[in-house]
């Protein structure tokens, strides 16, 4: 494989917890992101998944360098981004873009179209007004709307027209990385194709890498390359995304798959119910943070927790049964 | 089998500015619901899937009419029925899940409280029988320690919780349908799993029918008998969910079976292209032609309507009982 164009190494994010008035005592760490290391290559789509609270949303936001991380490192094309400054750090932030979730909140509804996608040129690059008008025509007729579209407001568009804003908006600057944070779980069924589509199209057309984020199995797997499945704060099992579907090893996984909704009535897959609930990261289990959930769970897992490793090329799996 | 519940050409109309905007939200809808059986309502937000089942409740908003059709629940018409007459069938014949479990649990009462309220006013259940009935009720919902959990308040519960316990709420009066409006769309996957394993085994134990309201496909597969497609306030296919999905005979339902992904398959998805219409500017004829794949002149001038395709099985399309020429969906094993 080429040179990741993205690469976290053992990235961990703890918040601090605090009780009482005055004075404040911290009472614990939430351990959100606990030692994450995944590569994203250049044009690739890492699909990452896991159920609310696993850190998820955390992780996008320490590439965005929205948070800055505990420990761990976060490498853009080989160079350390937490030691960027000045012309380095715009340049970072001009090639690592994103789209959120709810295009409703997304966008603002004081701004015309063009102006939305014309801010992260103007903050980031000296095009002249007719250079910007130009480029911004190029970006809406990229992700299929029209250019005339850029004198309207994001309240004239249906839901599914302003995600292809926010996508037009995330792709202005010659973006290398968009990190997909849900982009579809708020639209309608028959839009939801519609966008994928089009976000497959744009990769291969520009070459753009995502970081997808999702929590529907079906969805990220048809989108991805490679998936990254996430529990507590960890990887449990990162595998290219059709050997994932054929062959998922962690418990974990299984479960995610097992709960996940059939496509045809006629479909059924082998039934490993997993109790409880995701516990909270304030006070994760010792050992494997999956034991007490897990039904294979043996007396190691609750002491030491297992590393992440190979199995086959490109498969690895944080589990002691392997 | 009588029919539990028979909804006949069901007309509800949102009025608005004076009753010169009229948005047609339901237009003709007729469902059949046999005791014992799920039935999935799906479509996309605003095509009248949520007014429909506000119909047969009785909870439309005032700016809402029924201005046509009948809805026949257990032998009684309820469209005529008066307030108070239909307050004795909701949650006691009738019981509503609603999509947002925060919303739907008053957090200044117990859960005991709630649990018991419609066992208490539809059954007369009193002291320590209503002690047991609510507790076998969170037990049929597999909350863990009823008599510890019963005494806490919502906000204690997490969410997957709050939804199974706003299912015990539904049993508790005893109801022969349930009309559960997008149960699991805030729930994780794992959550929503087991959520819809619970509503099985309560539906399995008391023999209540369903009415599950999603736009997820996946979950009409997992739980239906039968399903029913709507589309700008119409039903536009009505079967068997087997039926519908090994061979949809409307270009919308294909669509949408075509617009589904489906695991460890990466060919490009069908997608639908255009909007959704506006329910308040519908033109003439089918309302999903503009947006068809197979549309034909006389689509945009006539509207289809409901063509028998099989027993139990309708589509309101002018294609069906001609061949489709292609197909979105290859035939799925």
């Amino acid at each position: 494989m080429s040179a990741p164009l993205l690469e976290l190494q053992n990235l961990q994010k703890y918040f601090p917890v605090s009780t009482g008035v005055l004075p404040r005592r911290k009472i614990g760490w939430v351990k959100a992101v606990d030692g994450v290391d995944i590569t994203i290559g250049p044009g690739e789509t890492l699909g990452l998944i896991g159920e609310s609270g696993c850190g998820k949303t955390t992780t996008s936001k320490l590439i965005l360098l929205q948070e800055t991380p505990t420990a761990g490192t976060i490498r853009f094309d080989g160079e350390d981004v937490s030691v960027l400054e000045g012309q380095e750090l715009m340049r970072y932030r001009r090639e690592v873009q994103v789209v959120f979730q709810d295009p409703y909140s997304s966008l603002s509804p004081r701004m015309r179209v063009g102006d939305i996608i014309a801010e992260p040129l103007e903050i980031h690059t000296s095009l002249s007004r007719q250079q910007l008008q130009y480029r911004v025509a190029e970006v809406l007729d990229l992700v299929g709307l029209q250019p005339e579209v850029a004198r309207l407001f994001p309240h004239e568009f249906s839901g599914g027209q302003r995600q292809r804003i926010a996508i037009a908006r995330a792709l202005a600057t010659n973006t290398r990385l968009v990190v997909l944070d849900e982009p579809v779980s708020a639209l309608d069924v028959s839009i939801r194709a519609q966008i994928m589509n089009q976000l497959e199209h744009l990769q291969q057309t520009l070459g753009v890498s995502y970081l997808f984020i999702g929590h529907d199995l079906a969805t990220v797997a048809h989108i991805s390359h490679r998936i990254a499945v996430m529990y507590l704060g960890q990887i449990v099992e990162l595998a290219d995304s059709l050997e994932l579907c054929e062959k998922p090893l962690h418990p974990y996984t299984q479960a995610l798959f097992s709960a996940a909704l059939p496509s045809h009535p006629d479909e059924r897959h082998e039934r490993l119910t997993i109790t409880g609930e995701v516990p909270s990261a304030l006070n994760p289990p010792s050992g494997c943070r999956f034991h007490p959930r897990c039904p294979h769970a043996m007396p190691c897992c609750a002491i030491e927790a297992p590393v992440r490793k190979p199995i086959a090329a490109e498969h690895t799996v944080a589990c002691h049964l392997y | 089998m009588a029919a539990l519940l028979r909804v006949r050409e069901l007309k509800t109309h949102y009025f608005s500015f004076g009753g010169t905007r009229v948005v047609k939200a339901v237009d003709g809808v007729s469902l059949t619901l046999g005791k014992g059986e799920t039935i999935g309502l799906v479509g996309e937000s605003g095509c009248g899937k949520t007014t429909t089942c506000l119909s047969i409740v009785g909870l439309l908003p005032s700016a809402a009419r029924i201005v046509g059709g009948n809805i026949e629940f257990a032998g009684d018409e309820l469209t005529t029925k008066r307030p108070r007459e239909m307050r004795r069938i909701r949650g006691g014949q009738i019981a509503m899940i609603l999509q947002d479990p925060m919303a739907s649990l008053n957090p200044l009462f117990s859960i005991y409280r709630q649990v018991a309220e419609p066992a208490y006013y539809h059954q007369g259940m009193r002291s320590r029988l209503l002690r047991e009935r609510v507790k076998n009720l969170l037990r049929s919902v597999r909350i863990p320690s009823p008599e510890v959990r019963m005494r806490e308040y919502p906000h204690q519960m997490s969410g997957g919780m709050r939804q199974r316990v706003v299912g015990a709420i539904a049993m508790a009066g005893g109801p022969k349908l349930i009309i559960a409006d997008e149960p699991t769309t805030n729930l994780d996957v794992t959550i929503q799993a087991q959520y819809l394993d619970v509503l099985k085994d309560i539906q399995q134990q008391s023999g209540v029918a369903l009415v599950f309201v999603t736009h997820n496909l996946g979950i009409v597969a997992k739980m239906c008998d039968r399903m029913a497609v709507m589309y700008a306030g119409k039903i536009v296919e009505q079967g068997a969910v087997r039926d519908l999905f090994r061979d949809p005979k409307h270009p919308y339902t294909q669509a949408l079976l075509g617009s589904m992904p489906k695991l460890g398959n990466k060919e490009p998805l069908y997608a639908i292209p255009g909007q959704p219409p506006n329910l308040a500017q519908l033109g003439p004829g089918c309302a999903f032609h503009p947006r068809c794949a197979h549309a034909m002149p006389q689509c945009s001038t006539r509207e289809p309507d409901d063509r028998p395709i099989a027993a139990n099985w309708t589509a309101r399309c002018w294609l069906v009982g001609e061949p489709v020429r292609e197909r979105y969906v290859s035939a799925t094993a």
